[in-house]
């Protein structure tokens, strides 16, 4: 095996015209470029979102503002929580997913290529629809435009007497076909990390960024269906007289949160798993260690998914289920602390004892490991369901997610954007810059989310568009609004640093950090085909063993 | 040999400046730590001079206290764990970081430790174990209490986007402000609220008396509360339930028992018939009012608002939105939208004299 790419000559990108160039990327099926466009279609609806959030923010700097009218407020955090979950999140993602799967198993593309691109372009679809709610959704009745029920649009106000118009059809069509496109990932996935992986990878010495991805994969597929079935059900509900949820004609509510909830709840580990998996590829390469038992790490994972299944309706702790009923999902979903600590404690151990460099990427993945800290520590009060009945959709819920969603999976995104950006671009970005980035977004995630906490011990909830002055709640949301404006600065610079390191960063090289994955051997970017020649690993971190042929790897696995 | 005699001086140079800017990092992590305290202080250390903030830390009734109790015990572990775990992760960026005068040797490579794995699986196991339980006593002892001969029954009816509370054994309906006797260990009245809706999800959250439960349509939930202090008690609708969500407010009133008896009294009397205000009430009776509202004694039987007999005995009204003064009466009659955009309540259109001659008859509602 051979770990320098083969040099072909290849015809001058600039010198064909540009309509054909993104022609290209149109129909592509290579699984970098549908990554890459999975990743940019993320971006530019992470700042949608965050222009939706930043709007929020603005209207609850004070007490009684005015900047926007509740109808726009409550579409506000509508579009931003389902833009955020199923078009940023989600897509970011895949797309690392995408791009890195094959390469870090050693194969050519995934297992479907054509499924992988019409998987993209379904999500990106679903994007689209969503977001023509703001033109089309008036509908005939001439009322409410994008859709205003909350992301986990409760019935009934889902339901033609309460929602008028189009705006739900438009909310429900959207995840609908992108769930479409989420299904189609997933099966590729597990198909591609079960069937492609080079010789000499078995399971057991696949990188953890893959295991986890496969173990995502198959949640996805068990968690979209629910939500695909709720969202049919709702259609039938809307138009064709069915009466699943329309509690008027004896319908119930609370099937739609059952529904909604055994999604809801795997979708957060979905979101978390890879989030993991980029933490599992970067610390132990900045610690200079390989990860900390590795195979507690995979079967941690494997826990977490199965007892992630058994969690959902601690989402529901206070519509008045049984005593034995909240007991039980108490009981579960305190036992998920579990193999999630085991993960941390891992983290820590495999950057004990180190030679931790804190470029970027680690910068991002410590802040990472204290706010996950936190997150899960958070977790495990409402998971006490009594301290739940008051703190559950208060904005206590709002900080605990957000450090979930922004202090965790947020942040190795950045991480992970930093540490494979040489090799998707071939070019090194500015690690000032980054660290600017880093810097003051952590410092706006803080101000922002940590300050949150507090008006929910308040008694305040969550959606509402102002609230009484003389409740002890002024202080904290104009912190919680200032750092938003951190927030932006950081993204600012992360944009500006993507751009200018595009054009002008310095040549990456093949393996700029050192690392033992087999992505690092090809070429940066990597040529289409990927692999000149089909690796062959004999352990869990095949480059080490290049590396370092007089103490290789495979002699201790 | 030159390079090393060197580099050495240069290395204590770095170390110094390292342990400044670990100082610097400490003296950081001080300043936030006394933030964090002065923050807190501020939150819950304020003086509970009054009732009107809400807050989940100072509860005054029992389902609210066992909570409270609870949550200190999650507080206190969740706060050593984050302590330890945090301890471990600043010591490891502190001590593991890569130093200026590193060899550039690997470290030593650990693949793992089957005892350690052990060891921290085991405990958080046991952590839960203990978490579990005690959470699983305070579940039972507030979700199945027992309902005894003194307790008041409220049905409370969440409408977008106000509250109809009904006293069936009391033969009282008043809206938005929930009225109940104050309960003390000697002479136990708790109120038991059984949560209906008429048309959303909504949700029933007074923070210093109980946690939340959801009022969901074809659905009968319950909750109870024994307030052990007389005083208003602030909170609001807690699940979203439309375009007002946020103007849907709740306030308790808990009185001493003779006070709550006179208010009873006072709410089971038919309304007042006033003659200086006949033409007012002429006009309320053939307008588009009596479809929603109710005064009970006349042709007023609507359901869909808010029942208007005693509407002056209340402190506000639009769910809390406005003190309930003419003023307010009269920009809620004619202009609904200045109040509580959104709200269903629609815009009368009526001249001044009928305005003036219909707010009047509504002040005579007491």
């Amino acid at each position: 095996m051979s770990s320098e790419s083969i040099a072909l000559g290849t015809v001058s990108e600039s010198a064909r015209p540009i309509g054909e160039r993104l022609h290209e990327w149109v129909v592509t099926v290579d699984h970098k470029r549908l990554g890459i466009l999975y990743i940019l279609y993320g971006l530019v609806m992470l700042v949608i979102g965050g222009i939706e959030a930043t709007i929020m923010r603005i209207q609850l700097i004070v007490p009684h503002n005015h900047f926007v009218s509740p109808q726009v407020f409550n579409r506000m955090f509508t579009m931003h929580g389902t833009t955020m979950i199923f078009l940023v999140a989600m897509p970011i993602l895949f797309g690392f997913g995408t791009y890195l799967i094959p390469l870090m198993i050693g194969a050519r593309d995934m297992a479907f290529p054509r499924l992988n691109a019409f998987s993209f372009w379904m999500t990106a679809f679903g994007g689209l629809l969503l977001y023509f709610s703001f033109i089309g959704g008036n509908g005939l009745y001439g009322a409410g435009n994008a859709p205003d029920v909350g992301w986990f649009a409760y019935a009934p106000l889902t339901s033609r007497a309460f929602s008028v118009g189009h705006s739900t059809d438009f909310w429900t069509l959207a995840l609908l076909v992108s769930g479409i496109g989420s299904i189609g990932t997933a099966v590729n996935f597990v198909a591609t990390v079960l069937c492609m992986r080079c010789p000499g990878m078995t399971l057991g010495k696949m990188p953890l960024l893959a295991w986890l991805n496969l173990i995502m994969g198959g949640m996805v597929i068990l968690a979209i269906s629910p939500l695909t079935a709720a969202q049919i059900m709702l259609l039938i509900d809307r138009y064709l007289g069915g009466h699943f949820f329309d509690t008027q004609a004896g319908g119930s509510a609370v099937l739609w949160m059952h529904f909604f909830w055994i999604f809801g709840h795997p979708e957060v580990y979905i979101l978390v798993i890879p989030a993991f998996a980029f933490a599992s590829e970067i610390i132990p390469v900045f610690s200079r260690k390989p990860i900390f038992g590795y195979p507690v790490m995979v079967a941690a994972t494997v826990c977490i998914g199965f007892v992630s299944f058994s969690v959902w309706a601690h989402h529901m702790f206070t519509v008045g289920m049984s005593s034995y009923g909240n007991t039980f999902f108490t009981v579960t979903s305190m036992v998920i602390a579990v193999p999630t600590g085991i993960k941390i404690f891992n983290w820590l151990g495999t950057m004990w004892g180190g030679k931790i460099d804190f470029k970027a990427s680690m910068l991002f993945c410590a802040a990472f490991l204290f706010q996950f800290l936190i997150a899960g520590l958070t977790g495990i009060m409402l998971a006490t369901s009594p301290f739940d009945w008051q703190l559950g959709n208060s904005y206590f819920v709002i900080a605990h997610f957000h450090y979930v969603i922004v202090g965790a999976i947020l942040f190795t995104i950045f991480g992970a954007f930093y540490y494979w950006f040489p090799k998707m671009s071939g070019r090194m970005y500015n690690e000032a810059l980054a660290k600017w980035h880093f810097w003051l977004f952590f410092i706006g995630f803080h101000l922002t989310f940590d300050f949150m906490h507090i008006p929910g011990i308040l008694g305040m909830p969550r959606r509402i568009y102002t609230y009484e002055p003389g409740r002890g709640w002024e202080i904290w949301n104009l912190i919680v609004t200032i750092g938003v404006f951190f927030q932006i600065a950081g993204v600012l610079v992360f944009v500006v640093n993507l751009l200018w390191s595009l054009w002008t960063g310095e040549p990456a090289g093949n393996d700029p950090w050192d690392a033992w994955t087999l992505e690092w051997s090809t070429s940066s970017p990597p040529p289409d085909y990927d692999f000149a020649t089909t690796p062959v690993v004999k352990s869990r971190r095949p480059l080490w063993d290049l590396k370092h042929p007089e103490d290789p790897d495979w002699k201790y696995e | 040999m030159r390079k090393a005699s060197t580099s050495a001086p240069d290395t204590e140079v770095r170390q110094t400046g390292q342990v400044r800017s670990l100082a610097r990092k400490v003296a950081g992590i001080a300043v936030l730590l006394a933030g964090v305290l002065l923050a807190a202080t501020l939150c819950f250390g304020a003086p509970a001079s009054s009732s009107q903030i809400p807050n989940i830390f100072r509860p005054d009734s029992t389902p609210s206290d066992s909570i409270f109790r609870l949550s200190l015990l999650v507080l206190t572990i969740t706060g050593l764990i984050f302590v330890i775990v945090f301890s471990l992760l600043a010591y490891s960026v502190v001590k593991y970081r890569r130093r200026g005068g590193d060899d550039g040797r690997e470290p030593p490579q650990v693949y793992g430790s089957n005892q350690v794995e052990l060891a921290w699986t085991v405990i958080p196991i046991l952590i839960v174990l203990v978490l579990f339980l005690a959470t699983a006593r305070v579940i039972f002892s507030v979700q199945d209490a027992p309902k005894p001969a003194g307790a008041i029954e409220v049905i409370a009816i969440g409408h977008q986007f106000w509250w109809e509370f009904r006293y069936p054994a009391l033969g009282v309906v008043t809206a938005n402000e929930l009225h109940v006797p104050v309960s003390n260990p000697a002479n136990s009245t708790p109120t038991f609220l059984t949560l209906l809706s008429a048309d959303t999800d909504h949700s029933f959250w007074v923070p210093q008396l109980a946690g939340k439960t959801d009022l969901i349509p074809n659905r009968s939930n319950h909750m109870w509360i024994d307030p052990h202090e007389t005083g208003v008690y602030l909170g609001q609708c807690a699940q979203y339930c439309g375009t007002q969500h946020a103007k849907m407010l709740l306030r308790v009133y808990v009185d001493a028992p003779e006070q709550f008896r006179m208010w009873v009294e006072e709410q089971r009397k038919p309304a007042v018939m006033n003659d200086a205000a006949e033409e007012g009430r002429r006009i309320f009776e053939t307008t588009a009012c009596v479809n929603c509202h109710a005064v009970t004694g006349t042709v007023a039987d609507g359901h869909f608002g808010p029942d208007l007999t005693h509407l002056m005995s209340r402190d506000t009204i639009a769910s809390g939105a406005a003190p309930n003064t003419r003023e307010n009466l009269r920009a809620w009659i004619q202009q609904p939208d200045s109040i509580k955009p959104g709200s269903l309540m629609p815009a009368m259109q009526l001249n001044e004299k009928d305005l003036e001659a219909l707010t009047a008859y509504l002040e005579t509602l007491r």
